[in-house]
């Protein structure tokens, strides 16, 4: 124990002096930049899944919210607050909303109108949003309308031509348009079927005189506070529901921001791992350097009574010492970043997110202890086999014994802990497998090319012209083994750097793309097939091109594979309420085109079967080859699921869960809808339409679009930050393989000035070397980067990434640049130096 | 010491061979001596004689082919590389032709070095003292690369003697060193050998240094010459 305490005093001491010697600094940078990236996402992504389980909550409004065809008994409110939660209500039916004076019909107009009356404090999660005219910017709203006053959709404002400050009537009570509403986030993506909103105060019900009994009402009280209460009275609720009363709950949340911020997080996961590892091989590099430069050290220290055992525990302990320092920095900094991150994507996010958590600390601390132990205890442990007799005769070098399997060992610990910190075992594996794959390729290719420029031929062809050439390329081949490892890392370096800038740039321009701004904001519901030609001669009239109609069915699901379906069989609420709801399905003859089938085959003509989008697929545990039973109407169909889709659900067009070919649908009665986009001061061809054709129903999404983008640019913005991290590990491992072999070319250009080489000769020769590895490295990584970047668009982020020229420009031209400048600047050091100086620093 | 006759260091049929390609080289064969405490040997021969060789073996650094090595009192191949070790940090001193000082240690951290390995406590005023005894007192903060071949070999020095060992081996010290500093060396060796009552084994090309000495081995063809 004693003994052990003085070792740890002596590793101290030697961590002290090896970081004075700035021998350490570069470890020290790969071990924080490694750990700050990692838990700066993981205690972001900890504080987004809990923000996202809350922004759920606003979308309902409450964190519960029961429902009603009947007013509620008495006791339920009270009990609401008796828990000491806050408690708000609504009431929601449809009426007739009319504008002008009731003794001028010629001025008179009505709409229907889903009219929703709300206290004052509605909605307790979440904000309504208004704006004082349609288009006009919104503001989130702080209450619900006051008394007198309603908020309706701009939908009902053109149908009814009642700005704000106008009047409109609903039953017997009158009321001034005070605002025009722009999102109601419980109402989310659902709008299929509802009739333009309207929002009222809850005290002004009883003057309309609509609400009577008989009349179709729903009545909702909402509940929000702390978890363990509103579990506690979800539980209480439950057990006192009556008929035509249901506890409703978490609803799926609108998908665009759900994709958005779900690659958002595979995004910056990917980061992280890229940052993690390449700070590993910047920490192989850099320990190998400085086991090179401490053999002759230990061989001393041998000589001078250190056991083996001994040199294993001194620096040991001296890379221990630095790990605790290094990561306990890296978790420092992660957690800066990780507030500034918080802070891009606060708005998205909604004000105060959750205190982060202190398991992304310890999960970053263990990954940069694992980085440490995997990848500098290898070369490490070989200091402790140096030789004592090395202090006599210097060639004495070092038995190398397995340190490959440590290397492996130290891998594969370190991928455990990445993938279990990425929470996602598919992209863990693919980053470290790639990875391995990619380093083991770039040596083998620099290797075997290395070999072939400074092949016999090439060397006498054009050696013969000039001395510095014939050097150079027969140094080429004298290292080959040697540069094939720098040319190697120097690759992966550079992998990074290009990946994590041009690369990058293209993602994120390709992301971007899948919300383009010229996507649909509108969406057009109930046109019956007999509208179908005037509806489209109307927009060819009208100038807003030729709108994409999808029939819709509406059917229930009622059996799988001939067994009831049921929501109690499941206990996710997503997949419940998705059974207890009408499917809206469609029928087409060809995969509609911003769709992608995952699995199997569309129907072959003449053929049934049924293509299920595959998230809802997986969320009902349905499989190709599964019968479903629907009924439309009273009426029943079944088929086989013979394809599984994806959508996208950013593209804000029309997407359907489930489509079969028309031989299978056609003939239910269907209507159709269509999304199309009516750019700014459209709104009078909007009105149009809905005159000629009154059942059509209009719906705006432009808010929903809007938010998707700005979703998509914060997120964006976030993802920036841990590149920086990535960018940060990918240059140190540069730096680390462009010193890794600085100390024994400063020798080799000593000795050849001894003999009398000139500088020019020794320049010469260095920098046709250098300038052969740099194009080398640039075209390996310029291939990786471009392979990668694709894996990673097709694979990962399902996006489409067309192939960049400006990447094979700049990639070559990067690692030719790099060299030449390192070239330049170690022919500096070296010609600076008087060669005996050189030579003595060296032995 | 319970006598000053006693022998600290004998070699007895030593004998050194290494492949190099398909044949055997044989670089000692059947060295015999001893040494007695407090006494200084010098072991002389042409370069390639295999001066290194066997002073490496003495000193425990590398293993013989054959023959033993009894040091102190203890058979040093009976013993494994990290015994061999101990013993080395407990008893036994260097000096290099190189001098084999930690480029990122200062002087005083070089000559602390062999102290601390030992776990001494008072590490840094025994460097003090022992580097104001080779006239390095002013100097301890300073890098190797700042010094002069002959401090470094002074600090060298320095750090050989900080343990106290009761032997030191000495690899041509001055080798690396002009005449002037190499005399300077040479009599630091020689008073610390006598006021420490260290025992000396100094391998040496200079053959009026070897006669300071109070006995020479002759190597000639890994041999002891007569
Ligand atoms: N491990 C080894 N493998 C092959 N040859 C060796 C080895 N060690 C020593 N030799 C050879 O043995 C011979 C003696 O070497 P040694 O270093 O002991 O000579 P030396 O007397 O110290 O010479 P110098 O005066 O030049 O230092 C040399 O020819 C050397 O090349
Ligand atoms: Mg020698």
């Amino acid at each position: 124990m004693k003994r052990r305490l003085r070792m740890l005093a002596q590793g101290t001491r030697m961590l002290g002096r090896d970081w004075r010697a700035g021998e350490l600094r570069v470890l020290a940078a790969a071990l924080v930049v490694a750990v700050a990236s990692i838990t700066s996402v993981s205690f972001f992504a900890d504080r987004v899944s809990r923000a996202l389980v809350r922004d759920a909550h606003q979308l309902l409004g409450a964190d519960l919210v029961l429902a009603s065809d009947h007013a509620w008994q008495q006791g339920v409110a009270e009990e609401i607050a008796r828990r000491g939660l806050e408690r708000a209500q609504a009431t929601t039916f449809i009426s007739m909303a009319i504008t002008g004076e009731p003794g001028g019909p010629a001025s008179q107009r009505s709409q229907l109108a889903g009219v929703k009356a709300v206290s004052e404090n509605y909605p307790l999660r979440g904000r309504l949003r208004i704006a004082p005219a349609p288009n006009a910017p919104d503001a989130a709203a702080a209450s619900g309308p006051e008394r007198g006053t309603v908020w309706i959709e701009e939908r009902l404002v053109t149908a009814l031509g009642a700005p704000v400050g106008a009047r409109l009537k609903l039953g017997n009570a009158s009321f001034e348009v005070a605002a025009v509403l722009t999102l109601e986030p419980e109402r989310g993506a659902n709008f299929f079927n509802i009739a333009p909103r309207l929002f009222m105060n809850l005290a002004d019900v009883p003057a309309t005189g609509l609400v009577q009994t008989g009349s179709r009402v729903w009545y909702y009280l909402y509940a929000a506070g702390p978890r363990e209460a509103v579990a506690a009275l979800e539980s209480w609720a439950r057990g006192e529901l009556g008929r035509g009363q249901s506890v409703e709950n978490l609803e799926s949340g609108r998908p665009e921001v759900r994709v958005a911020i779900e690659r958002a997080q595979r995004f910056l996961g990917l980061t992280a791992l890229l940052a993690a590892i390449l700070a590993g091989v910047a920490i192989a590099l850099g320990t190998r350097r400085f086991v090179e430069r401490h053999l002759d050290g230990c061989a001393v220290m041998r000589c001078l009574g250190a056991t083996q055992g001994k040199l294993l525990w001194v620096f040991g302990f001296e890379f221990f010492i630095l790990g605790i320092f290094s990561c306990t920095a890296g978790v420092l900094v992660g957690y800066g970043a990780q507030f500034v991150i918080s802070g891009i994507l606060g708005e998205l996010l909604r004000a105060d997110l959750p205190a982060p958590s202190l398991l992304p600390a310890l999960q970053g601390f263990l990954v940069g202890l694992v980085l440490l132990l995997g990848f500098a205890l290898p070369p490490l442990v070989q200091l402790k086999n140096v030789p004592a007799v090395r202090v006599i005769r210097r060639e004495s070098g070092v038995t190398k014994s397995g340190t490959l399997a440590v290397y492996a060992a130290g891998l594969g610990a370190l991928a455990a802990l990445l993938i279990w910190q990425a929470g996602d075992f598919r992209m863990g594996a693919y980053v470290v497998a790639g990875f391995a794959v990619a380093v083991g390729c770039f040596a083998l290719v620099a290797w075997i090319l290395l070999r072939m420029i400074a092949s016999g031929g090439l060397v006498r062809r054009l050696g013969a012209r000039s001395t510095s050439l014939r050097y150079g390329l027969a140094n080429l081949r004298r290292h080959s083994r040697g540069n094939a490892v720098q040319v190697a890392s120097l690759a992966l370096g550079l992998t990074a750097v290009l990946l994590l800038t041009f690369t990058r740039n293209d993602l994120v321009d390709a992301w971007r793309r899948s919300a383009p701004p010229d996507a649909p904001n509108r969406f057009l519901l109930g046109v019956q097939p007999d509208q179908l030609d005037a509806v489209k001669q109307f927009f060819a009239r009208s100038g807003l091109g030729a709108p994409d109609l999808s029939p819709m069915v509406r059917g229930r699901v009622v059996k799988l594979n001939g067994k009831a379906v049921s929501a109690a069989d499941f206990a996710e609420e997503r997949a419940r309420r998705l059974v207890e709801r009408e499917f809206n399905l469609s029928f087409a003859e060809r995969l509609p085109t911003h769709n992608a089938l995952v699995q199997g085959e569309w129907f072959a003509p003449g053929e049934d079967g049924l293509s299920v989008e595959e998230g809802i697929a997986k969320t009902l545990g349905w499989r190709i080859g599964d019968e479903l039973s629907f009924t439309v109407g009273g009426e029943a169909f079944s088929a086989r699921v013979t394809s599984l889709r994806r959508l996208r659900w950013d593209s804000m067009k029309v997407n359907f869960f489930v489509i079969g070919p028309p031989r299978l649908l056609e003939r239910f009665p269907s209507s159709y809808i269509s999304a199309f986009r009516v750019e700014p001061g459209g709104e009078p061809l909007i009105n149009d339409l809905t005159a000629r054709f009154p059942n059509l129903t209009v719906v705006d999404v432009g808010a929903a679009l809007r938010q998707a983008q700005s979703v998509i640019d914060q997120v964006i913005s976030a993802v920036e930050i841990v590149f920086l991290f990535a960018l940060g590990a990918g240059l140190l491992v540069l730096y680390s393989a462009l010193v890794a072999t600085e100390d024994e070319r400063r020798r080799e250009a000593a000795v050849m000035r001894v003999y009398g080489a000139s500088r020019a000769q020794v320049t010469g020769s260095q920098r046709v070397e250098f300038l052969a590895m740099g194009l080398l490295a640039g075209l390996l990584a310029t291939a990786g980067a471009a392979a990668i970047g694709q894996l990673l668009a097709q694979r990962v982020f399902e996006l489409d990434l067309p192939p960049s020229p400006a990447l094979w420009i700049a990639g070559p031209l990067a690692g030719v640049l790099l060299l030449s400048l390192n070239a330049w600047l170690s022919a500096r050091k070296v010609l600076s130096a008087s060669p005996a100086l050189t030579l003595r620093d060296s032995v | 010491m319970k006598n000053s006759e006693q022998t600290i260091l004998s070699a007895r049929g030593i004998g050194k061979t290494v492949k190099s390609g398909s044949s055997d080289l044989v670089i000692l064969r059947e060295i015999d001596f001893g040494v007695i405490a407090g006494e200084a040997v010098a072991i002389v021969g042409a370069s390639g004689s295999g001066k290194s060789t066997l002073l490496a073996i003495l000193a425990g650094l590398d293993t013989p082919s054959a023959g033993t090595v009894e040091l102190d009192g203890t058979d040093i191949f009976a013993l494994d590389e990290d015994a061999r070790a101990e013993l080395r940090g407990r008893a036994v001193g260097f000096v290099f032709q190189s001098f084999q000082l930690l480029p990122s240690l200062t002087a005083l951290e070089n000559v602390m070095l062999p102290l601390e390995l030992a776990g001494r406590t008072d590490a840094d005023e025994i460097a003090r003292e022992v580097l104001s005894r080779v006239e390095l007192g002013e100097r301890l903060a300073h890098y190797p690369k700042h010094l002069s071949g002959g401090e470094q070999q002074r600090v060298a020095l320095a750090r050989a003697f900080s343990v106290r060992p009761k032997l030191l081996f000495a690899d041509e010290p001055t080798g690396s060193l002009d005449a002037e500093s190499g005399a300077g060396v040479i009599d630091l060796i020689f008073e610390l050998n006598r006021g420490f009552g260290t025992t000396l084994v100094m391998v040496t090309h200079d053959e009026h240094l070897a006669q300071r000495c109070g006995r020479v081995i002759r190597l000639a063809a890994g041999r002891i010459a007569p």
